[in-house]
């Protein structure tokens, strides 16, 4: 159990750590590269708690395709060493922000948390698959999704597309 | 080891796989395999450059590298001093601590595959149950490396590079997951030494054209010499690594030698049957297939000229998706419907099917002759 706690509070301190960095840094390329470490370090933890299958699809999808995404994003902006991050919405957007972390302060206090008295399924891919595809799956909401997701997708290119 | 038992004769694979903490403890199991991979990578890369620098001169009617020691032999060495004795350049004007990290993120994905890599039936470091899975995400990330190189340099050619990367390795990943969840389909499993021990017969007959897709995408991906957009020497001089030098090039060289050694390793685990074969002991097995199919991926650059930057995008959509989908498509049907024990009809089937399917494409999808579509 040591060995689980070591590597949970390691774990937990370069997310935190990383995921400050990104908000605080002005260097915006450095920032998005911090955000692939935050990223890396939460698909640590998933690896710490037994979820080897999401661990995997949290390196392929965030770390290997979105964060890719964002840094090419990044590559087409100007000002990127300096930053041109202040705008007029400072004070606003600090309340909000303020508001926001109260709110989630308080959900997280006042939740009770459940702590599973049984120990984590190994293999986990065979009951992911179950679940699933199985009887009573979630194969339906599984593929309506990719169709929403493709057709925000084709609603942005039809905005921004130039005539 | 199991193998070198001569009393297991023929069958020594089939008696028992290694224990998964195989000398006997957890640390030791570790260290070992971590000593035994850093050695195989790095014996292989240095045969690997000697073995492509001379094939290459070969298939190009000129001798190649052949001065230091007998044949050339001490040629890798040589560079390996020369390269670590150079200064270490960065740009005045660079991102000096993404230029210092690039090539580490470059480099230690591409070793990190050849954690769930069989080397002999249960001889590997860690057998994932997500084992190819793991070999996907952990290759991703090697992008984040070049595109850190790219953007360090404050160098337009290499920003071009980078960009061109993206696009083609994006495009690339698609054709590639499908020919693997082939394979995986008809393995049942998605460990890697599960796949070697399922394969009665290897998986390149049952699924040649996921073996054909996977092989090019594959290339893509770690930018050999048809795909080598990212690099292209005559356009955009070097790309990415372009103000590079002395150890931190030798790193991408590296990473580049090592992530080639990697996809013969995993092409000979998904489709060549990993250590399996009659006679010889497994390791040699595994061995001679990996360089097999390194030689294959030299003589494809030898071979075949650049490609263009819009021919290669149609190629990964137009032809190597649809073939891909309609390969998982027959595949599913394969395994639901054939039962088990008839393998040679699915090979022959499979074997018919890959030819009509890709003189079919050849037919009515061509890339676009000397025009320029932008």
């Amino acid at each position: 159990m040591a060995g689980l706690d070591i590597a949970f509070w390691t774990l937990a301190v370069i997310g935190v750590a990383s995921a400050l960095t990104v908000v605080l840094l002005r260097n915006v390329f450095r920032a998005a590269l911090s955000l692939v470490l935050c990223f890396l370090a939460v698909a640590g933890i998933y690896v710490s708690l037994s979820a080897d299958f999401l661990a995997a699809v949290q390196v392929l999808i965030y770390v290997g395709a979105i964060s890719v995404l964002i840094i090419l994003a990044i590559m087409l902006t100007r000002d990127v060493q300096r930053g041109s991050l202040s705008n007029k919405f400072r004070i606003p957007a600090f309340f909000v922000a303020i508001l926001f972390l109260g709110a989630v302060g308080f959900a997280v206090c006042n939740t009770p948390w459940q702590i599973a008295g049984i120990a984590p399924q190994e293999p986990t891919t065979s009951a992911l698959a179950g679940k699933l595809f199985g009887e009573g799956g979630f194969v339906l909401p599984l593929e309506i999704t990719p169709v929403l997701l493709l057709a925000a997708i084709l609603g942005a290119i039809i905005l921004v597309r130039e005539k | 080891m199991v193998g070198f038992n001569p009393d297991h004769g023929l069958f020594s694979y089939g008696l028992g796989a290694l224990p998964p903490d195989w000398p006997g403890n957890y640390w030791l199991h570790w260290g070992l395999f971590v000593i035994i991979i850093i050695v195989f990578v790095l014996a292989m890369v240095m045969a690997f450059i000697y073995f492509e620098r001379r094939g290459l001169g070969r298939l190009q009617v000129r001798l190649g590298p052949n001065r230091v020691g007998p044949f050339g032999i001490l040629q890798p060495v040589a560079d390996a001093i020369k390269i670590l004795l150079k200064e270490d350049i960065v740009p005045a004007k660079g991102d000096k601590l993404v230029h210092w990290w690039a090539p580490v993120v470059a480099f230690a994905p591409a070793l990190m595959i050849f954690a769930v890599i069989p080397f002999e039936n249960g001889a590997l470091l860690a057998d994932l149950n997500i084992g190819i899975l793991y070999i996907v995400a952990v290759s991703s990330v090697s992008v984040v490396g070049v595109f850190m190189a790219a953007w360090s340099c404050n160098n337009k050619f290499s920003l071009i590079g980078a960009m061109r990367t993206v696009a083609q390795i994006v495009s690339y990943e698609i054709p590639l997951g499908f020919s693997i969840i082939g394979v995986a389909l008809i393995a049942g499993s998605l460990s890697m030494n599960e796949i070697v021990t399922s394969q009665n017969i290897p998986f390149i007959l049952l699924q040649p054209l996921g073996f054909l897709i996977y092989f090019i995408s594959a290339c893509a991906e770690m930018n050999r010499t048809p795909f080598d957009l990212m690099e292209a020497e005559s356009e955009i001089v070097d790309g990415y690594h372009i103000e590079y030098s002395g150890m931190k090039f030798a790193m991408f060289y590296l990473a580049e030698y090592v992530e080639a050694l990697a996809i013969s390793a995993i092409i000979t685990t998904l489709f060549l049957s990993g250590w399996k074969g009659p006679l010889l002991p497994p390791f040699l097995w595994f061995l001679i297939k990996v360089v097999l199919i390194f030689f294959a991926i030299v003589w494809v650059r030898g071979t075949i000229p650049r490609i263009r930057v819009d021919q290669l995008m149609a190629f990964a959509w137009k032809c190597l998706l649809p073939l891909a989908l309609i390969n998982l498509f027959i595949t599913g049907i394969e395994v639901i419907v054939l039962p088990q024990p008839l393998p040679w009809l699915i090979v022959f089937l499979n074997l018919a099917i890959m030819a009509i399917l890709v003189l079919l494409w050849s037919k009515f999808f061509k890339l676009g002759g000397g025009r320029v579509e932008v």
